[in-house]
C-alpha cells in the first residue's frame, strides 16, 4: 500500500445556511377565505397559522362557519348552473392552462410560502410541490374538452357541486389534485384547506381570481374539523373527495351513507419498502430514505415498513443508518435542509408518543445524531429494528420521520408480511430480477407499486388505495372519472 | 291417479358444496297459487361468515386465473343454462306465474347476459387502464384488479335476469362473490347455483345464500373480510344502516340511485364498482452512461 | 455486498483487525484467494448492481446542493489543490509544460494566497521537464504511461513506458486499463497488467484509468473499479479525456461507492479521480459534495481526490476572485498558460 501520511486539509464542511428569503413568500399579515369570486371574512373565529420551524405566528387566516358554507355551496351551485355549464370544455381548459402557468410564474413564492407555513424544505417544494401542482393543472386543461375519449360516452357530465378537504402535508398540491380535475370534468368547487396550512390554497384563490375564473366557480373556505364535516355533509354538494386519515374517512363515509352521492377517499397507509438480497443496494437505500423521510414521512404512501431480507439485513440496515446519518435536519428555508419540521404540536406529539411505544414494546431505537434546532417541532430520523409485525409501530401510521424494520426469508414471505395490513397504499419493490419484480407487483394489494424506485406521482398515472386507504383514485383518466357522472347502467 | 311429486330441498352453495343451514332452519316456499313448491335453506349469521370464508378462498383461486380461464368458465355457464333452460323456465312460470313466452324471454335474455360477461375478462386492462406518459424516466401503467369478496343482495323483481345481472359483472372482475338471494325466489337461485357448480366455476368464487336479506345482510356488510357491497336489491331505505356499517372497513358501496332496467344493454359501472387500479412504477434506464452526463 | 464472497464480512473492521498491508492480504481479507478469470468473474459480478436511474438522480440531487459564502471559498481552495493539471497533446512542447508548471505552482499570482495545484500530468517524455521547474515545491509529477489513451500495445511495452515516466522522476503514474479485455469478459488479463503496472511503478502511486465512457454501464464501471482496486491501484480514475463521455457526476459516484464500501470492508482507503469535463466551479463544488455526502470527509483531501482537469483551474482562480473582492472577475483578467 501507498498509504503515505498526506496533508489534512482540516476541512469543516458543515454548509454554510443557504436560506432562502422569507420574503420571498410575501406572507400577508391576514389572509380571507374565497368565496363567490371575493376575498372576504369568514363569520368563524380566527386562526393564527404557526410556522412549525420558529413556533413564532405565521399569520392570521379568517375561517369560514357553518353559514359560510352554505353560502359558498350556494355560490357553486350558480356558479354550476350558470356560465360555467354553459362554457364549451376548449374555454374551460384555457382556464386551467392560465392557472397552471400562473402558477409556474409564483413558484418561488408559493414554494417559500409552503414551506414557511407547513414545515417542508424547501428543496422538496421547490423542487416537488409547486411544479407538481402546475403540472397537475397543465395536464388537467387538456382534459376539458376531450372528455368524450374517456370512455363514458360522447359527452359526460359532470356531477356538480364538488366538497373538497384536504389534509396539511402537500397544502398546495393537494388543492391542485383536488381542483383541477373537478374543474376539467365541468364541476364547480368548495375546498376547505387543512386549519394549520390555508396559505398556499389562499394564494391559489389569488391565482384563480387573477385568471378571471368565474366568481362560484371555486370558493376556498379555511377551517376546521366542523367546516369539513359541514361541507362533506352538505345537501347541496354533489360529490366528495377527501385526503387524510383512515378515522376520518371512515366517518364521512357512514355521514354519506345512503344520500347516493358519490365519494372519494384518500387515507392512511402503512406501505411496505421491500429488500431483496439481490437489490441494487445503494439506490434501495436511498429509496428507503427517501420513501419514509421525505416531507418528514408525512406522506400517506410513505415506505415506513422496511422488510428486508434476511440474509442482508444487518449490513443493509447498516449502510442505512450510514446514510440517515448525512441527512440534514434543520431549517426549512435551508435549500440543503433534507428533513424539516413537522407540521403541528398535535403530529409531534402523536410522533413521539407512536415512537415510545415501539420502544416499550420491545423494538430497538436507533435515531440520527444530527443536531436538531432548539426551536420548533423536529424530530429526528428514527430507526426501529427487532420490530415484530404485531408491534403497534409495525401496524399504525405513524405519519412521522419513523421507520419499522421487519424481515423475511422468502418472497412469499415478504408478500404475506406487506399485505398482513388493513392499509394498501403503496408499496415498494427493491430486487434486480424482472420477474420477481413483476410478481410482486401482481401480488402485493396496493394501489401504487413502486419497483426500484418509491415516491414517484404524475397526473398521468392513477394514485390512490386499496382497503382502508381508501376508494377512488386521483390522476390519470380514472381520477377524472371521479368527478363525471359514470353510471352507465340503463335505469328505468 | 297422478303421481306424488317429489319436493325438493335446496340447499345453500357455499365453498362449492350444497349443505344445509348450520342453523337447520328452512322456510318454505310457495308459487303463485300458495301451493308448496319447496323448502329452501333459511341461511343465518354463521353460514354468512361461512360464505365468507369460502369467498376468501375462491378469490385467490379466481383472481389468480388467467382472464382468458376466466372467460372459459363463465362462458361454460352459459353452455349449462342453456342445457337447462326449460328447467330454468318452469320454475319462472311457476315460481312467479308468468307465461311460458315471459318465462322464456327472461332465461334466454340471461343467457345472452352471462355470454356479455364471459367476453369481458380479458378486455378490462385495455379499457380502464393502459400506460401512463409519466414526465421522468420511469415506464408507469395502470390497469384494473378486482377487489376482493364482494356481498349482494340480489334484487327481487324478477327471479333469474337481475340475479346474473348483478353477480355476473363482479365475477368478470374477478371477484369472488357472496349473494344473498331473492328471497321469494331461492329455487331459481339455487338451480343456478347448481349449473355454477357444473361449470368448472372453483369452489367459493359464487356463493348463494337463501333466505331473508334483512337477517344476513348486516353481518355481510359489516363484515371485515368483506370487501364490496352491491345493495341493488336493497330498498333505498334500508341502505343507509348497511352503508354505515361497511364504512367502518372503508367497504366500497354500489347503491345505484336509479332502479337499474335489467333488460337494457349493461354498462360498465357495475364492473367499474369493484374494480381497484393498481399503478405499477419501474425505473427505464441503463442502456448507457450518457443519461448523468449532462450533470 | 451481500451477493458478494464477502457476505459475512462485517461491514466495518473491528478495532482489533489490522488493516492488510499488502495487495494480495487486501484480497485474502475480501475472500478473494485466486485471481484467474474464474474467481475474479465470481467476484466481480457478485457485486450488487447499480439502477441507473437512481443513481443519476441522487447525483442530480446532491448536484443541486446550494454552497455558499464560507465553505464555497473553503471549497474552491480545496479544488484548486485537487487539481491534476493536465497537458496530453501531441504539440507539448517544453515551454508548454513549464508554463503549466508555473501555472500549478501559483494559479493566481496577483492572490498568492492561492493554493497550488496537487499534480502537473504530462506524457513520459515530459516529465523530467516538470520534475525540473516543480522541484521544492511539494506539486506532484504525474505521468500518462501503457500506451495512453488507447492502451492497444504489448504488456512490456506498457511496462517500459511506466518506466520511463518513473525513471525521469514521475511520482504518480496514471494508466489505462485494456478495456477491450474487460469487454471481452478476461478479467485476468486486466488484472495482471495492472499488477504488472503497479510493480513497475516502484515508489510511485498508480492511478488506473477506467475509461468508464468505453464501459457502457455503470454496472461495469463498479466491477471495473473493484478489479483495479483489487490489482492494487491506488487511485480509480474515470477517463482519458479523450474519450466522452468523460467524467460525469454518476460514474465518479459509482467510484467512491467502491472505494467506500473498500474501506468498510477492509480499514483500507484507497483514492478515486474524475476526469475530463469538469470545466466550472460548479462542476467541482458539485464533485466535492458527492465525495462529501457518498465517500465521506475522510476523502476530502487531495491525497484521497483529484480533478483531472486543466481549463477549470482559471474558473476557480475566477471565482476565488469574485468572492473576496465582491464583483465578477472575467476571463480576460486571468492568465491562460
Amino acid at each position: 500500500m501507498n498509504q503515505e501520511n498526506p496533508t489534512s486539509m482540516d476541512i469543516d464542511l458543515t454548509y454554510a445556511p443557504a436560506l432562502e428569503s422569507a420574503a420571498i413568500g410575501a406572507i400577508k399579515p391576514r389572509y380571507q377565505m374565497y368565496l363567490d369570486g371575493e376575498f372576504v371574512d369568514g363569520r368563524g373565529d380566527d386562526i393564527v397559522s404557526i410556522n412549525p420551524a420558529t413556533l413564532e405566528p405565521l399569520t392570521t387566516i379568517s375561517s369560514a362557519s357553518v353559514e359560510d358554507v352554505d353560502r359558498a355551496v350556494a355560490a357553486a351551485r350558480k356558479a354550476f348552473e350558470g356560465p360555467w355549464s354553459r362554457m364549451g370544455g376548449a374555454e374551460r381548459g384555457k382556464y386551467l392552462f392560465r392557472i397552471a402557468r400562473a402558477i409556474a410564474e409564483r413558484s418561488r413564492e408559493l414554494a417559500v410560502a409552503e414551506s414557511l407555513d407547513n414545515g417542508k424544505p424547501i428543496r422538496e417544494s421547490r423542487d416537488f410541490d409547486v411544479p407538481t401542482a402546475a403540472q397537475h393543472f397543465f395536464h388537467h386543461a387538456g382534459w376539458a374538452d376531450k372528455l368524450g375519449h374517456l370512455g363514458y360516452g360522447p359527452a359526460p357530465r359532470p356531477l356538480g357541486v364538488a366538497g373538497q378537504v384536504i389534509p396539511w402535508n402537500f397544502p398546495l398540491l393537494m388543492a391542485a389534485w383536488k381542483i383541477a380535475p373537478a374543474l376539467a370534468a365541468g364541476n364547480t368547487v368548495v375546498l376547505k384547506p387543512a386549519e394549520t396550512t390555508s396559505v398556499t390554497a389562499l394564494v391559489l384563490a389569488e391565482i384563480l381570481a387573477d385568471a378571471g375564473l368565474p366568481p362560484g366557480v371555486v370558493n376556498i373556505l379555511p377551517g376546521a374539523g366542523d367546516i369539513g364535516s359541514a361541507l362533506v355533509g352538505h345537501d347541496g354538494v354533489d360529490k366528495v373527495a377527501f385526503t387524510g386519515s383512515t378515522p376520518v374517512g371512515k366517518r364521512i363515509q357512514s355521514e354519506l351513507a345512503g344520500t347516493g352521492r358519490k365519494l372519494t377517499l384518500e387515507l392512511g397507509g402503512k406501505g411496505a419498502n421491500i429488500v431483496f438480497a439481490d437489490a441494487a443496494v445503494d439506490q434501495a437505500v436511498e429509496g428507503i430514505v427517501n420513501g419514509v423521510f421525505f416531507n418528514q414521512g408525512q406522506v400517506c404512501c410513505a415506505g415506513s415498513r422496511l422488510i428486508v431480507q434476511e440474509s442482508i439485513a444487518d449490513e443493509f440496515v447498516e449502510r442505512l443508518k450510514k446514510r440517515v446519518e448525512t441527512l440534514r435536519v434543520g431549517d426549512p428555508l435551508d435549500k440543503n435542509t433534507d428533513v424539516g419540521a413537522v407540521n403541528s404540536q398535535m403530529q409531534f406529539d402523536k410522533i413521539t408518543q407512536l415512537s415510545e411505544v415501539g420502544a416499550d414494546e420491545g423494538a430497538t431505537a436507533w435515531t440520527s445524531s444530527c443536531p436538531l434546532p432548539e426551536k420548533g417541532w423536529f424530530v429526528a430520523p428514527t430507526i426501529f429494528t427487532d420490530a415484530t409485525a404485531s408491534m403497534r409501530i409495525a401496524r399504525e401510521e405513524i405519519f412521522g420521520p419513523v421507520l419499522t424494520t421487519l424481515t423475511f426469508r422468502t418472497p412469499e414471505e415478504a408478500l404475506a408480511k406487506a399485505n398482513n395490513t388493513p392499509f394498501g397504499l403503496s408499496a415498494g419493490v427493491w430486487t434486480e430480477k424482472g420477474s420477481r419484480a413483476m410478481g410482486m407487483a401482481a401480488g402485493l394489494r396496493a394501489g401504487v407499486i413502486w419497483d426500484n424506485t418509491f415516491n414517484r406521482f404524475d397526473p398521468t398515472a392513477a394514485f390512490g388505495g386499496y382497503g382502508e386507504s381508501g376508494f377512488g383514485r386521483e390522476g390519470g383518466p380514472s381520477g377524472l372519472a371521479a368527478y363525471l357522472d359514470t353510471d352507465d347502467e340503463g335505469a328505468r | 291417479m297422478a303421481r306424488l311429486a317429489v319436493i325438493k330441498t335446496y340447499k345453500l352453495y357455499v365453498g362449492g358444496a350444497f349443505p344445509r343451514s348450520e342453523s337447520g332452519r328452512t322456510y318454505q316456499v310457495r308459487d303463485e297459487k300458495g301451493t308448496l313448491m319447496a323448502n329452501a335453506a333459511l341461511a343465518s349469521r354463521k353460514d354468512a361468515r361461512n360464505a365468507v370464508v369460502a369467498a376468501r378462498a375462491g378469490f385467490g383461486r379466481w383472481s389468480g386465473a388467467t382472464p382468458y380461464n376466466r372467460g372459459q368458465v363463465l362462458y361454460r355457464i352459459a353452455e349449462m343454462m342453456e342445457a337447462r333452460r326449460s328447467e330454468l323456465v318452469d320454475l319462472i312460470v311457476s315460481s312467479r306465474g308468468l307465461s311460458a313466452a315471459q318465462a322464456r324471454s327472461e332465461v334466454d335474455a340471461s343467457i345472452d347476459r352471462v355470454v356479455h360477461f364471459a367476453g369481458w375478462t380479458d378486455k378490462l386492462p385495455a379499457v380502464f387502464g393502459g400506460a401512463n406518459a409519466v414526465s421522468g424516466p420511469y415506464f408507469s401503467y395502470s390497469a384494473p384488479e378486482p377487489c376482493g369478496v364482494v356481498a349482494v343482495a340480489a334484487p327481487d323483481e324478477s327471479p333469474l335476469l337481475p340475479l346474473v345481472s348483478v353477480v355476473l359483472p363482479a365475477l368478470a372482475a374477478g371477484n369472488s362473490v357472496v349473494v344473498v338471494a331473492s328471497e321469494a325466489d331461492p329455487c331459481v337461485a339455487v338451480t343456478f347455483a347448481e349449473i355454477l357448480a357444473t361449470s368448472d366455476v372453483p369452489a367459493g368464487v359464487v356463493n348463494v345464500l337463501t333466505g331473508r336479506h334483512g337477517e344476513i345482510m348486516p353481518w355481510l356488510a359489516s363484515h371485515a373480510d368483506v370487501d364490496g357491497l352491491d345493495l341493488t336489491g336493497v330498498p333505498a331505505a334500508e341502505r343507509q344502516q348497511l352503508e354505515v356499517a361497511a364504512a367502518q372497513t372503508v367497504t366500497r358501496v354500489h347503491a345505484p340511485h336509479r332502479a337499474p332496467d335489467f333488460t337494457a344493454t349493461p354498462g360498465t359501472a357495475r364492473m367499474r364498482a369493484f374494480l381497484e387500479t393498481k399503478t405499477v412504477w419501474h425505473p427505464v434506464g441503463a442502456v448507457s452512461l450518457t443519461g448523468g452526463s449532462s450533470y | 455486498m451481500s451477493a458478494t464472497p464477502t457476505a459475512s464480512t462485517p461491514s466495518a473492521p473491528t478495532p482489533s483487525a489490522p488493516v492488510p498491508a499488502s495487495s494480495a492480504d487486501l484480497r485474502v481479507s475480501l475472500g478473494l484467494t485466486a485471481t484467474d478469470g474464474a474467481a475474479l468473474r465470481s467476484f466481480l459480478h457478485g457485486l450488487p448492481a447499480v439502477d441507473p436511474v437512481g443513481l443519476e438522480a441522487r447525483a442530480a440531487q446532491l448536484a443541486s446542493r446550494s454552497i455558499k459564502k464560507d465553505t464555497k471559498r473553503a471549497l474552491i481552495d480545496l479544488a484548486i489543490s485537487m487539481v491534476d493539471l493536465t497537458t496530453l497533446e501531441g504539440a507539448d512542447t517544453p515551454g508548454k509544460v513549464r508554463a503549466l508548471c508555473r501555472k500549478g505552482i501559483a494559479p493566481d499570482r496577483e492572490h498568492p494566497d492561492t493554493p497550488s495545484v496537487a499534480a502537473i500530468c504530462v506524457y513520459p517524455d515530459r516529465v523530467a521537464t516538470a520534475v525540473e521547474v516543480l522541484k521544492g515545491t511539494g506539486i506532484k509529477v504525474a505521468s500518462v504511461a501503457t500506451a495512453f489513451p488507447a492502451g492497444r500495445s504489448s504488456l512490456e511495452v506498457k511496462v517500459a513506458d511506466t518506466r520511463l515516466a518513473v525513471d525521469a522522476g514521475a511520482d504518480e503514474i496514471d494508466m489505462v486499463i485494456d478495456r477491450a479485455a474487460f469487454l471481452a469478459g478476461d478479467y485476468s488479463t486486466v488484472f495482471e497488467q495492472i499488477a504488472a503496472v503497479k510493480d513497475a511503478c516502484g515508489g510511485a502511486r498508480l492511478k488506473v484509468i477506467l475509461e468508464t465512457g468505453e464501459l457502457g454501464t455503470y454496472d461495469n464501471v463498479r466491477r471495473a473499479s473493484w478489479l483495479a482496486l483489487l490489482a492494487g491501484g491506488d487511485f480509480i480514475k474515470t477517463s482519458t479525456g479523450k474519450i466522452a463521455p468523460a467524467a460525469t457526476l454518476p460514474v465518479t459516484q459509482v467510484m467512491l461507492q467502491a472505494v467506500r464500501d473498500l474501506h468498510d470492508l477492509t480499514g483500507v482507503q484507497r483514492a478515486v479521480k474524475p476526469a475530463g469535463g469538469i470545466r466550472t466551479t460548479k462542476d467541482a463544488i458539485a464533485y466535492l459534495v458527492l465525495v462529501h455526502e457518498v465517500a465521506g470527509p475522510q476523502w476530502l483531501d487531495p491525497h484521497w481526490f483529484r480533478f483531472g482537469a486543466s481549463g477549470v483551474v482559471n474558473d476557480l482562480v475566477m471565482q476565488r476572485r469574485t468572492q473576496r473582492d465582491g464583483h465578477y472577475s472575467g476571463a480576460r483578467y486571468v492568465s491562460v498558460d
